[in-house]
């Protein structure tokens, strides 16, 4: 018995690690992806949007598994709420990172020149936000009390992020173009933006769960 | 058949103590879902018996000298008094504890009998009240500090955390009910202890299996009865409404709760402070209620002192004076009724004499004579009235009243060769000591001392030693032995006594 609680702990433990792998990675995808379609390469663009759907369905899977596991033997009764809640919000971040990248293929925005390095960075940003909350997560199921450690780089990236969108955007309706395309980039940076976005809302949830375990 | 009437009221108590006690050792754990409910009551259940059975005998004993109840009558209705007192007041909402239930009940079986209460003992038991929560208080901070210090330093993965403290609920649940068990069995049980007519068994090895210990398994079944069929309920509300705590903080208290209990509970640790020359504390039943409480305000009080509701704290202290006195005035009630219009015998007649003997053993002990002789003429039937009649006619403070009137016990001791061979059994006596009453053979007796007075002189084995913390526990084992040879060789009946 004991040995067989030791080993289901053991699974669940390196499942969790592995659904915080994923979501690393994804962020990675997408940094990659935006720079692939800014620089014009349309196969690793491909490449990497196929990556990253299957980053998400496999953070999916993961993290309905874990759940099912958590009710099933009704572990860590007293944080599972906390615990479900952000592993579903960090699922977000996954989700928001393959949505943007998807509007990309779909969409294929016509990029305004001298930009481009702009939109690299933005997407750097967003990825450095959801990198840093993946630590603080982490950081969350094995030493709560250095979350704020993390947290406070979420916050930081995800200010740079918005004033790097509010720049791109004014760049954007500065230059000499088309209304429509201009309204069409602008969709594109607030959905570049929207990852540091859902990598904030995993910051904010931490934030109070971990006061919460260390009171 | 009539005997397990008698004790119904005691498995009755039992059966209470295992519906709401039990669920300060588990409730926590049941209530937060970190234990399921059958694998919580069957652990409580196991344990509480063992602990009963074999730790139960040191608290059970203060109880005992509190007040000797020499019927099955009477200890009938003292358990049955306590018992009602509890149901009652656990229906008002009012907190209660078993052991000052019984602790007042006694007190009331008592007065009605006329026996003097040993103040000594009283003092004893009431200062562990106070002093009971208070410890559990200051355990539940210390070790809260310690685990957070533990915790931060290993670090673990909050999924190996919540298994750590899963299995750790487990194992201090399982020291909780055996600390449970030993000490609250001596409520339960404690009153029937003298006069339940259970001889002691020879088990295999040189193991020996008492009339106590046959006793405290009953209780403790009882107890593991009131577990499985009604703590499932109070579990859920202590768990879930009354403490909000973490895992963590339940164990914690849990685990505080256990060891105050323990500490007033075991015998060994007792023996094993006083070996090496330490004070130790006293072995008497406490309130386990009472223990969870003191750990939380003391946790409370760690985290600062807010949201801790003061209004808990009035409520126990005016439990400590409640709840005797409920149980003391139902218990006199009750033995009133018993005897009067029930016609059973709720305590054994005793009668009092002031003969030359005793007032020159008086002598002897050091105290004041002076008076004496003047109350000899007198016969006294109960322990009250002598004690009144030295108040009024002697010099003699309280303690020196107490020691009196317990030489001048009238009863009859034959040291019959057929009663030496079923109860003086080498598994509890020396072969000196057992040597000793044999040679004593078809002598007989008016007064205990007089019977242990010839059996200190045939062997050193017999005499009690210089009271130093070293020799006590010496003392203990043969203050017990003592009590024994007199329970084996007392005959029934005693004589009439004569009216006042």
């Amino acid at each position: 018995m004991p040995i067989l609680l030791f080993k289901r702990t053991r699974a669940l433990v390196a499942q969790i690690d592995e659904f915080l792998d994923t979501v690393g990675q994804a962020a990675l995808l997408f940094e990659s992806g935006v720079a692939d379609y800014v620089g014009g390469r349309r196969e690793q663009f491909d490449t990497h949007y196929r990556a990253i759907e299957d980053a998400e369905h496999g953070a999916d899977e993961l993290r309905r598994d874990i759940e099912k596991q958590l009710y099933r033997h009704s572990l860590i009764p007293e944080a599972r709420g906390d615990v479900l809640g952000l592993l579903e919000t960090t699922d977000d971040v996954v989700n928001q990172a393959k949505h943007t990248l998807g509007m990309f293929l779909v969409e294929r925005p016509r990029l305004l020149p001298g930009m481009d390095e702009d939109w690299r960075a933005l997407g750097s940003t967003a990825t450095r936000t959801a990198e840093a909350v993946v630590l603080a997560t982490r950081a969350f199921f094995r030493d709560p009390y250095t979350v704020n450690d993390h947290l406070h780089k979420v916050y930081f990236y995800e200010k740079e992020g918005d004033r790097q969108a509010m720049a791109l955007k004014r760049k954007i309706f500065d230059a000499d173009a088309e209304l429509a395309l201009q309204l069409h980039l602008r969709q594109f940076v607030v959905n570049v933006d929207r990852v540091s976005d859902a990598a904030e809302e995993v910051a904010d949830r931490l934030a109070i769960y971990t006061i919460k375990r260390t009171v | 058949m009539l005997v397990l009437f008698f004790l119904s009221s005691g498995l009755f108590l039992g059966w209470s103590l295992g519906a709401n006690d039990a669920a300060n050792v588990f409730g926590t754990a049941v209530g937060s879902r970190m234990i399921r409910f059958a694998t919580a009551a069957l652990i409580c259940s196991v344990f509480v018996v063992i602990g009963s059975v074999a730790g139960g005998a040191g608290a059970a004993g203060t109880l005992g000298q509190l007040g000797a109840i020499d019927a099955m009558g009477g200890a009938f209705m003292v358990a049955f008094a306590a018992a009602v007192t509890i149901t009652v007041m656990t229906k008002l909402g009012l907190p209660v504890s078993t052991s000052q239930a019984v602790v007042g009940a006694i007190i009331g079986w008592n007065f009605f009998s006329g026996v003097l209460t040993d103040t000594a003992a009283l003092s004893k038991i009431v200062a562990t009240w106070i002093i009971c929560p208070l410890l559990a208080g200051a355990f539940a901070a210390l070790f809260y500090v310690l685990t957070q210090r533990l915790v931060r330093r290993l670090r673990p993965h909050l999924l190996w955390d919540d298994m750590a403290t899963r299995w750790a609920l487990i194992a201090v649940g399982a020291f909780g009910s055996y600390s449970l068990g030993a000490n609250n069995i001596g409520n339960v049980m404690g009153v029937f202890v003298p006069v339940a007519p259970f001889s002691g068994l020879d088990l295999p090895f040189g193991l020996a299996f008492s009339g106590a210990q046959q006793l405290f398994l009953l209780g403790g079944l009882a107890i593991a009865l009131g577990v499985y069929t009604y703590s499932r309920h109070v579990m859920g509300t202590v768990g879930g409404n009354l403490f909000k705590l973490t895992p963590q903080m339940a164990l914690v208290v849990v685990l505080a709760q256990s060891v105050v209990l323990f500490l007033f509970a075991s015998q060994e640790l007792e023996h094993a402070l006083l070996s090496v020359g330490l004070p130790a504390f006293p072995l008497v039943p406490v309130s386990s209620s009472q223990a969870v409480i003191g750990a939380v305000v003391g946790l409370g009080l760690l985290k600062g002192g807010h949201g801790i509701r003061y209004r808990v704290l009035v409520d126990i202290a005016a439990g400590w004076v409640t709840t005797p006195i409920i149980a003391c005035l139902l218990a006199f009630v009750g033995l009133f009724v018993l005897q009067n219009v029930f016609s059973v015998q709720v305590n054994r007649p005793h009668a009092f004499e002031l003969s030359p003997q005793v007032i020159e053993r008086v002598d002897r002990l050091g105290m004041p004579v002076d008076g004496l002789a003047e109350l000899a003429g007198g016969r006294y039937t109960t322990q009250l009235s002598l004690n009144r009649s030295l108040r009024g006619g002697t010099a003699l403070d309280a303690k020196q009243r107490e020691r009196v009137v317990r030489a001048a016990e009238v009863d009859r001791y034959l040291v019959d060769p057929e009663r030496v061979a079923q109860d003086i059994k080498p598994g509890w006596f020396v072969p000196e000591q057992i040597a000793a009453v044999s040679s004593l053979t078809g002598r007989e007796y008016r007064h205990g001392w007089q019977l242990l007075e010839e059996l200190e002189a045939l062997t050193p084995a017999w005499r009690l030693l210089p009271e130093t913390p070293r020799n006590r526990l010496d003392n203990d084992r043969r203050q017990k032995q003592r009590r024994l040879i007199l329970v084996a060789l007392r005959t029934e009946p005693v004589e009439a006594p004569a009216p006042e």
